[in-house]
């Protein structure tokens, strides 16, 4: 199948909570009015029953596909899975995608305006939650006029939204695709997120989140993302990728600056972060993350699929130690145990975390094959 | 044993599937509407053949990625990867009609946890293996004095998957240890065509596959 891009995109937005109609949050307190930024990609149909929502991960947004101008570089976060004759294929799919709240790629977040004060909200932005994040991308979905999503797809906290979605709103998502995902986070992985947060909180350029217009807690968010990076690829792909190769050099420096390729990578990947994302987004998000966890709210997992209507593709990759194929289990069996339909599989690769926005044969085709079946299979 | 099975053209979709001799008795057992579950179930041909025939609710597990994608290729919506040896435990007593394993149980490491799993988790169970007592294996066992070779067991000792293998006889003693009643025995005699006879005569020694129906034994009343 020839495979294209969806090609020069442009974000929408939808307001909606406005004061005094505000959306009270998972944590108790309001926030209004909300933004969403989103993008859509193909055709929504006549009958409005081929839209599949992607939901994105911690640094994702709602650019999951194509370009943004004729000179621009860099597509969508999931270019590779978005397009004409790609997984989710839009010449037959209506996909959408939009940005978080907390974040800041143009949704409402800690680095919006507060319309009380004038001022960006900083720290006094509430706290948010995946149910919460859930919940503005429904108002998006009634507001798109669809009754029922035909899917629900994502990786990491992608994939929590997915699990939250079909919990909050069983009857409106056929599909649901959850990938590299958990239905709570470790103590292994709320303590990497913790040790990001301290590390852009230690910056003193942070000045308690109200640093905007001043200099910025780059440092802080740049090792953050550095620790993040690490927890994303296996100690197998980090070996293969790097091993103890020296960086432009052929001896070691004797001195602190750079010596091997991994730390000049790390610092690469954690400086160009920085360009493009918010150090209070950062701890907003991760907040939500370690915040997830369906069994706490619901009394077991199962109580939370108890009504659940949708099918499942639900996929781990071998090498992920931050969300282990065990984790995925968990929710597989849950899924099961309420006598869901459900594809389960571990793919073998050695990209770790982040394999799910690799190209990848074995992704693509389940995600294919799934839609597919998924769409002309009735009930 | 790919050179066992008869490539069947399915009504409606029209998709073509491969299906040994004992999985054409297996649909020929199995009631329209059941929910079947199939253990090892390969690339998915028993349980589409199942799901368009019988209009099954139609699941599978399986340990090779490669196959969980031809089942969803053919748009097998249940199949989990798994190793049969973790067990059935997510799945509550007598909540299948049919659990099936076909040409599986001797690879297992615990073929006894396994088929108790399969009784108590279906109402009935189908099991089919090679028999080991057939006469081509015991004859180049006690002629040539070699570990035996057939068209049913083609692999080296040192090479086989089959760690348990068993015959007729030991199964159904198998099956009195492990508080299973056999509801039905089919011993068969199969060729390379795809097709097969039921053996009456001296099946242990005849057959060379057999399939048994079971179900948990009820514990005596009173």
């Amino acid at each position: 199948m020839e495979e294209g891009s969806v090609g020069i995109v442009e974000t929408k937005y939808l307001t909606f909570a406005k004061p005094p109609n505000e959306l009270v949050l998972e944590c108790g307190r309001p926030l209004g009015p909300i933004t969403l930024a989103y993008e859509t990609y193909g055709e929504l149909n006549q009958a409005k029953n081929n839209a599949i929502l992607i939901v994105h991960a911690l640094s994702g947004d709602a650019h999951a596909a194509g370009y943004h101008h004729p000179g621009d570089k860099q597509p969508g976060w999931w270019d590779i899975m978005i397009g004409p004759g790609k997984a989710f294929d839009t010449r037959k799919y209506f996909v959408i995608c939009s940005n978080v709240i907390g974040g800041c790629q143009g949704s409402t977040g800690p680095s919006s305006i507060n319309p009380q004060t004038g001022r960006p909200y900083g720290l006094s932005f509430p706290i948010v939650t995946i149910r919460d994040w859930v919940n503005t991308q429904k108002v998006l979905i009634d507001h798109l006029g669809i009754e029922q999503l035909l899917g629900v797809a994502g990786g990491s906290s992608g994939g929590m939204q997915v699990l939250q979605w079909v919990v909050s709103y069983p009857d409106r998502v056929r599909l649901a695709i959850p990938i590299a995902t958990t239905s709570k986070l470790s103590a292994q992985a709320i303590a990497f997120n913790e040790v990001g947060r301290q590390a852009i909180q230690s910056d003193p350029n942070w000045r308690e989140g109200d640093y905007y217009g001043k200099m910025v807690p780059r440092r802080g968010l740049a090792i953050a993302r550095m620790i993040g990076h690490i927890t994303y690829l296996s100690e197998r792909s980090m070996h293969q990728k790097f091993g103890r190769k020296l960086q432009d050099k052929t001896a070691y420096g004797y001195n602190f600056l750079t010596d091997f390729q991994v730390e000049s990578y790390l610092r690469y990947k954690g400086d160009h972060f920085v360009k493009r994302f918010d150090a209070n987004s950062y701890l907003y998000i991760t907040k939500a993350m370690d915040y997830f966890d369906l069994t706490q709210v619901y009394g077991s997992l199962e109580e939370a699929f108890a009504g659940v209507q949708a099918k499942f593709l639900v996929i781990s990759f071998s090498s992920d130690w931050l969300f282990p194929t065990y984790q995925a289990k968990e929710i597989v069996s849950a899924l099961r145990r309420v006598h869901a339909y459900v594809i389960f599989t571990e793919i073998q690769t050695d990209y770790g975390h982040d394999a799910f926005l690799l190209e990848s044969e074995q992704l693509s085709s389940l995600i294919t094959n799934f839609l597919s079946h998924g769409w002309n299979q009735k009930a | 044993m790919a050179g066992w099975a008869e490539e069947v053209r399915l009504p409606e979709t029209g998709a073509v599937v491969r299906l040994t001799p004992e999985h054409k008795l297996i649909i020929g057992l199995i009631e329209e509407g059941a929910r079947v579950m199939d253990l090892g179930c390969g690339e998915g041909d028993l349980l589409l053949a199942l799901k368009v025939l019988k209009k099954v609710r139609a699941e599978g597990i399986e340990l090779s990625e490669a196959c969980i994608q031809a089942c969803v290729a053919k748009g097998l919506l249940s199949v989990q990867h798994g190793d049969l040896d973790e067990g059935l435990a997510d799945y509550p007593d007598k909540s299948i009609d049919y659990v099936i394993s076909t040409n599986t149980i001797q690879v297992l490491h615990r073929p006894m946890v396994l088929i108790r799993e399969m009784a108590r988790v279906g109402k009935r169970c189908i099991v089919s293996f090679p028999n080991f007592a057939h006469w081509p294996v015991r004859s180049q066992l006690f002629l040539k004095g070699c570990m035996p070779k057939t068209e049913k067991l083609p692999y080296e000792w040192y090479e086989t998957l089959n760690i348990h293998l068993t015959t007729i006889a030991d199964f159904r003693d198998f099956c009195r240890k492990a508080g299973l009643t056999v509801l039905r025995e089919i011993p068969l005699r199969t060729s390379t065509s795809g097709k097969s006879a039921e053996v009456r005569l001296l099946p242990n020694l005849r057959a060379d596959t057999a399939i048994f129906i079971l179900e948990e034994a009820k514990p005596p009343s009173g």
